[in-house]
């Protein structure tokens, strides 16, 4: 007796829960805590201005996002993934794996990637090659690899100001990491000649790449695990540290924080859009073609976002800190006609 | 050996005064002197970090319990709403958020005019700025939901933008403002000419106990209204489930199972269940009800099977100690005059356990009331805007819960959320403090000591 209601109110659990599960009327968004600003912008406009309900969107990373968005096809799988790089072919294949085939890939704009230290401190105009220099695990030095010294950035460069190098930098499960290695760190290595000099010196490409982007850990540069807001305490609380934050951030922070420039620009929204400014990366957000027509509003939301008014040089994003894509029109007939990223290629 | 004792103090033992203390006596007592005193300390360590942290809490979320608003006198125009003028609510619909805005920047320059406000340098669209860029939205809903009222001037209460509430409650100041680039010094000396004019007022905010979430450019309308439903929905989803699973698990164990090697088992697993990490239990409910079950993700059924799970080990055990602190001359009592086992139970020993259960129940649900970590894998940490529906069909909608609203408002780039996720702990601690006091109050009021 007790066994057969145990059985029933199971099966009466389940049958609730497939309906409930069929039912989801709501678009479902995880990824990028970088995305994450945007996205909850345009959902809440999107809301107050669509009869569908506003967009649950969650943070995470885009790595874990993009993971999520590979688990399948269906209701209790998410729709749309934030990125804040593109998706790798690894994670294409193991989308194909699941049965999520066509994918469509959306570029939202342009996030720029500024170093910023304490409104009171000194200022800085940097080169990627300083950051190289100060931040490296090891220098090439004739012929060899010594390892890094330093630990003030007037030894980094005499035009630096006397302050000590304390580098609070995205740790590596950020997006961010990627970019700040290759765009700074990497540039820097080639730009000062040390690149080239491993080369020389007989170094195998690959290896020559891995020494210079290897970043030093004997405490100079500390990997920042959490947010931005964390790496704003933390200057906060050493007030000689330099932060790598996302522009909208600083943009939103400009009364605690004073920017440095990079090669002589100026990190705004203009010189990121016109390519001036070195360091910043793509935003993208990927749709799952299956869900279109099945979840409501979700080919509505997309449009919506790379709409003009929204993702445009005067809209919304615009104003949070997001560098709008010059290509915007391209993108928008891109999820218009609904094109997969397999039919792009 | 009793003339030992009649000879006075046994050889060796040296001689002394019970009033004199000797060195050896002084030495006992310095010691005992000594750990009062590092007893002493550790409570006055920790009452000081205790102070600190509700004080650091206090004096950054009282801010979030007031809000300012603005009060403008909004003219709908119908040119600009309804240009069919047949107030058909789908034409209304078209007109989107951005197309309100404007009625707002007129308002507002009607607004200075007609109290003869004018600050030099100060254009037309930064004077729009000082209202909230939720305002279009607020007048949008009123103009669907009274379409007869477009064409009239109503008067409106908009709240303020995150910088000028922040202005009025000391984190933004005159300096601030020149180095910051999301006010004026020119809006906050408008900002002080409307308050003398009583335009704009700073007073009680329910909103933030009422309101949704907002996004990064709205600090000043994000409430808790979405987390709080959540966080009931859960602990109503593990209030259901945990206390009669727990219950009954409790009393077979204790009263009915052999005492063998499998029930011996079962209880140490128990225990150790209770200190698993929660994040565990999230994992698991992202395994089991939402890819094994199909249950819809951020929804507060999972987070509320999820948090049971969680609870079970803790009501277990306290269940379990009470029913144990029952005493057998009860249950020998009751099986004497003829009880079953049953009776026994559910009579006499299950009634005098109630108040020790109920304490276990309520402290594991304080527990789970501020967790966050296995609402992480499940989807719960999301920016939710849209409130579910009443029980039964709301604990599938998506939801958030309390701490995670703290942990996401910690998350945001405006420094205006700073204050806010302090206001969300201080809501969280009362709940906490309120539960905790009706714990106590149950088990003094009902509890019986043998």
């Amino acid at each position: 007796m007790s066994f057969m209601k145990l059985t029933a109110s199971t099966l009466a659990i389940a049958a609730v829960s497939a309906t409930a599960a069929a039912a989801r009327d709501n678009v479902q968004i995880a990824g990028s805590s970088t995305v994450l600003p945007y996205a909850t912008i345009v959902a809440e406009a999107f809301g107050e201005n669509f009869d569908f309900p506003t967009p649950v969107v969650e943070s995470g990373g885009s790595s874990a996002g993009l993971k999520r968005f590979c688990e399948g096809v269906g209701p209790n799988t998410i729709d749309i993934a934030n990125s804040s790089r593109p998706i790798r072919e690894g994670e294409v294949a193991a989308c194909a794996e699941a049965g999520v085939t066509d994918i469509i890939e959306v570029r939202i704009g342009y996030d720029g990637i500024v170093f910023a230290s304490d409104i009171d401190g000194n200022s800085f105009e940097y080169t990627p090659e300083h950051w190289y220099k100060a931040l490296a695990a090891e220098h090439f030095i004739d012929g060899e690899l010594v390892p890094n010294t330093l630990t003030n950035w007037s030894e980094v460069d005499p035009s630096l100001p006397d302050q000590q190098i304390a580098a609070f930098i995205p740790g590596t499960k950020h997006g961010t990491r990627e970019v700040f290695e290759e765009k700074v760190i990497l540039a820097g290595c080639e730009q000062g000649g040390f690149f080239q000099a491993m080369l020389d010196a007989g170094v195998d490409e690959d290896t020559a790449e891995e020494k210079c982007m290897a970043i030093r850990t004997d405490g100079v540069s500390v990997d920042i695990d959490g947010d931005y807001t964390e790496t704003l305490a933390r200057i906060d609380s050493n007030k000689d540290g330099i932060g790598v934050f996302g522009l909208a951030f600083y943009e939103n922070n400009t009364d605690k924080l004073q920017v440095a420039t990079m090669s002589d620009v100026v990190p705004t929204t203009e010189t990121i859009s016109s390519g001036e400014y070195p360091v910043s990366r793509p935003l993208y957000f990927y749709i799952k073609k299956a869900h279109i027509g099945v979840i409501p509003g979700l080919k509505e939301f997309a449009e919506f976002f790379v709409s003009d008014e929204i993702a445009g040089p005067d809209g919304p994003l615009a104003a949070y800190g997001l560098v709008s894509d010059p290509e915007l029109g391209d993108t928008q007939a891109g999820v218009m006609n609904e094109d997969t990223m397999n039919s792009a290629m | 050996m009793t003339d030992v004792i009649a000879d006075g103090a046994p050889a060796g033992r040296h001689k002394g005064s019970l009033l004199a203390q000797d060195t050896r006596t002084k030495k006992r007592n310095a010691a005992e002197a000594r750990f009062k005193i590092y007893g002493l300390f550790a409570i006055c360590l920790g009452l000081l970090a205790l102070v600190w942290l509700v004080t650091s809490i206090i004096s950054n979320g009282a801010g979030a319990f007031q809000q300012t608003f603005v009060t403008l006198d909004v003219t709908l125009a119908e040119e600009r709403l309804d240009k069919n003028g047949n107030r058909d609510p789908d034409d209304l619909r078209k007109v989107s958020t951005f197309g309100y805005a404007p009625l707002i920047a007129e308002a507002m320059e009607a607004k200075m005019t007609e109290t003869g406000i004018a600050v030099e340098g100060l254009s037309a669209k930064d004077a729009a700025a000082l209202v909230s860029k939720e305002s279009p939205a607020q007048l949008r809903n009123f103009v669907l939901a009274n379409p007869d009222q477009i064409g009239e001037t109503v008067t409106f209460e908009f709240l303020a933008g995150g910088r000028i509430d922040g202005y009025l409650k000391g984190r933004v100041s005159m300096e601030s403002a020149v180095r910051d680039s999301n006010v004026s010094p020119e809006q906050l000396m408008l900002t002080d000419a409307f308050v003398e004019a009583g335009v704009v007022e700073k007073r009680f905010n329910w909103l933030f106990l009422t309101a949704p979430d907002a996004s990064g450019q709205r600090p000043e309308a994000a409430g808790l209204g979405v987390a709080i439903i959540g966080s009931f929905y859960m602990m109503l989803v593990v209030l259901v489930l945990a206390l009669p699973i727990g219950v009954a698990a409790s009393i077979y164990l204790e009263e009915f199972a052999p005492k063998n090697r499998v029930t011996d088992i079962i209880e140490v697993n128990i225990s150790n269940l209770a200190a698993v990490p929660s994040i565990v239990f999230g994992i698991l409910g992202l395994a089991i009800f939402i890819n094994f079950a199909g249950l819809p993700q951020s929804a507060p059924i999972v987070g509320g099977l999820v948090l049971t799970l969680m609870t079970l080990p803790t009501i277990i055990i306290a269940t379990r100690a009470s029913l144990k602190s029952v005493p057998p001359s009860i249950r020998e009592a009751a099986l004497g005059v003829g009880a079953s086992k049953m009776q026994t139970v559910f009579h006499h020993v299950l009634p005098l356990a109630a108040p020790g259960i109920l304490t276990g129940t309520i402290i594991g649900l304080a527990q789970a009331l501020g967790e966050t970590a296995p609402l992480l894998l499940i989807g719960m940490v999301a920016f939710v805007r849209e409130f579910p529906d009443g029980p039964p069909e709301g604990l599938f909608d998506p939801a958030s819960a309390l701490p995670v609203q703290v942990f996401n408002w910690t998350q945001r780039s405006d420094p205006a959320f700073v204050e806010r996720a302090s206001g969300a702990i201080i809501v969280l601690l009362i709940f906490l403090l309120i539960m905790n006091a009706v714990a106590i109050m149950l088990r003094r009021r009902f509890e019986r000591r043998w």
